[in-house]
């Protein structure tokens, strides 16, 4: 049964020092006040899973949470580069950064089949890329047919963080929208922790495609409203697409990137504090945004 | 009306528009693709079916999207689906006609890198890495290619082959259920693929472009066509069309 709880007790409680951590959420619903409470609580060693790293692996590899990341896209979409991300991986800054990449097909395969309990998925995928010779898949041939195909090992994380718009009094949760992997991701992990737009007495399917994760497969939830920004909830908010553009400008060089998430992250109490300075319009001003 | 006042970019976008016809499923990636395909969408071809990786099917968005996963996606799609389902029942069940595809760098049999500038373990540049591109040149029943001309991204070798075009040295498609890229279109002109060698030919250059600036910012030794022809100019309909959609985007995204 999942317990509804504070965001901070739930990353004291679900992700020590070296946790093997999926945040998720495909452009939609991606959990960046927890990203920021692991910053804050000085997490290290962690092994960051993420189909597309976005901003919130960009802070928590700049800050040195990270010693391996597995992944399949890694720019800021729409914008250009990763800075703290590419920094890391060529320049070992701030410090080295194992990866291992594969392609968007072959991590979804991955999460289904630490959803399903199985040891590999299988896929029509990769074929003839050199990203064979440089990651973790196989040659399989099917026994019906004899087609050759990709056999990919399973994901199955220490600790899932998502975020969703809704969970009910017994903790139960409702997203809708682009949800990505958020099914998978939640079902192949140990632990799960939730962080929701709002906290109701029955979920409201508004759709489109609703996903409803029972309380019984989520550990502990925490009520975070906006906690997904600059990502967006369907229904509660839009994306801050202003915030992705400018984000290219506060994390290109490694000062200002510090000073920045020094100022709105690790010295503020909690993600509202962050959201105060949004509202305030001090988060873009060094990006002149 | 043909037009003589239009960006390399807006070019590229018509020609790349007027290759989708009504009723194509088409797989779309973020920038020049999407606004060729919604440019296709909103002109010649309003019933082409528009898929994005995020899982948003046979979405109409107002605006372009930033992001493959903007909330304008999902709101204006016919269905919404999971990650895994996109690529596994939709892409690789082989539902989508055409699949639209950019990289860092390409080389003469259209294979394409979108991984690593330099040695992979000690890379020049990190780039983003392989996303949908992999499966979507496979399984894609073809593939249009979108990528500014440069010596630096027309390369006799790739550094990393991301995603399969006609294999090293043409070695070809075997177990690719796709027949990969039809056509490569840049800022410069539009090349094919030999249909024997499969080695990019230059079969179109923009109006105004000679043959030797197009050769000269190619990094190998390029194949022009017999029967070489100049790209139409884009009409003053679909300059509007364009124009009009970019307007509305960089007001919705506050750019």
């Amino acid at each position: 049964m999942a317990e509804i709880t504070s965001l901070r007790n739930a990353i004291a409680d679900f992700v020590p020092n070296g946790s093997v951590v999926a945040l998720e959420g495909f452009t939609h619903l991606i959990p960046f006040a927890a990203g920021h409470e692991v910053i804050r609580q000085e997490r290290r060693d962690l092994t960051l899973i993420r189909m597309t790293p976005d901003v919130i692996y960009d802070q928590l590899i700049g800050m040195g949470c990270a010693s391996k990341l597995i992944f399949s896209w890694g720019g800021n979409p729409g914008v250009g580069s990763l800075h703290r991300l590419r920094d890391a991986v060529e320049n070992d800054y701030p410090k080295p950064l194992e990866i291992e990449e594969h392609s968007h097909a072959g991590m979804a395969a991955r999460y289904a089949a630490g959803a399903s309990g199985l040891s590999f998925g299988v896929l029509r995928g990769y074929m003839g890329t050199d990203l064979e010779a440089f990651t973790n898949v196989a040659t399989i041939t099917c026994p019906f047919t004899g087609e050759d195909l990709r056999a990919v090992p399973a994901i199955n994380p220490d600790v899932t963080i998502i975020h969703a718009q809704q969970a009910d009094r017994n903790g139960n949760v409702g997203m809708w929208g682009i949800t990505g992997v958020q099914r998978e991701v939640a079902l192949a992990a140990e632990r799960v922790i939730v962080t929701v737009e709002e906290l109701v007495d029955e979920l409201t399917a508004t759709g489109p495609n609703n996903v409803v994760l029972p309380s019984w497969t989520i550990d502990a939830i925490a009520h975070v409203p906006q906690g997904s920004h600059p990502s967006y909830s369907m229904g509660y908010t839009t994306r801050d697409n202003v915030f992705y553009t400018a984000w290219d400008r506060i994390s290109r060089e490694r000062d200002s990137f510090s000073a920045w998430m020094d100022r709105f992250v690790v010295s503020v109490d909690d993600f509202d504090g962050y959201l105060r300075a949004r509202d305030a319009g001090t988060l873009l001003e060094s990006a002149g945004a | 009306m043909p037009e003589t006042d239009y960006t390399t970019d807006e070019i590229m976008s018509v020609t790349a528009a007027r290759q989708l016809h009504d009723g194509q499923v088409c797989f779309v990636g973020i920038g020049l693709p999407s606004e060729a395909a919604n440019l296709a969408r909103l002109s010649h071809a309003p019933d082409v079916v528009l898929i994005y990786e995020s899982g948003t099917i046979g979405t109409s968005p107002e605006v372009l999207p930033l992001s493959i996963g903007d909330g304008e996606l999902a709101a204006q799609a016919d269905l919404v689906v999971s990650v895994p389902e996109i690529f596994a029942y939709w892409l690789q069940a082989g539902r989508v006609d055409v699949g639209f595809l950019s990289a860092a760098q390409i080389d003469r049999f259209a294979n394409l890198n979108s991984t690593v500038i330099g040695d992979y373990h000690d890379p020049k540049v990190r780039l983003p890495g392989a996303g949908g591109a992999p499966e979507i040149a496979s399984s894609a029943g073809e593939v249009i290619v979108m990528l500014r001309h440069s010596k630096r991204a027309f390369v006799e070798e790739v550094d990393f082959v991301t995603s399969v075009g006609f294999g090293i040295k043409g070695a070809g498609r075997e177990g690719h259920r796709g027949t990969g890229p039809g056509v490569v279109i840049t800022d410069l002109g539009v090349l094919e693929p030999d249909p024997t060698t499969y080695e990019l030919v230059l079969v179109a250059t923009h109006p105004g472009v000679t043959v030797d600036r197009v050769v000269e910012q190619t990094g190998w030794e390029l194949v022009v066509a017999d029967s070489l022809e100049v790209t139409e100019p884009p009409t003053s309909e679909e300059l509007s069309i364009l124009r009009d959609l970019k307007e509305r985007t960089a007001r919705a995204h506050g750019g």
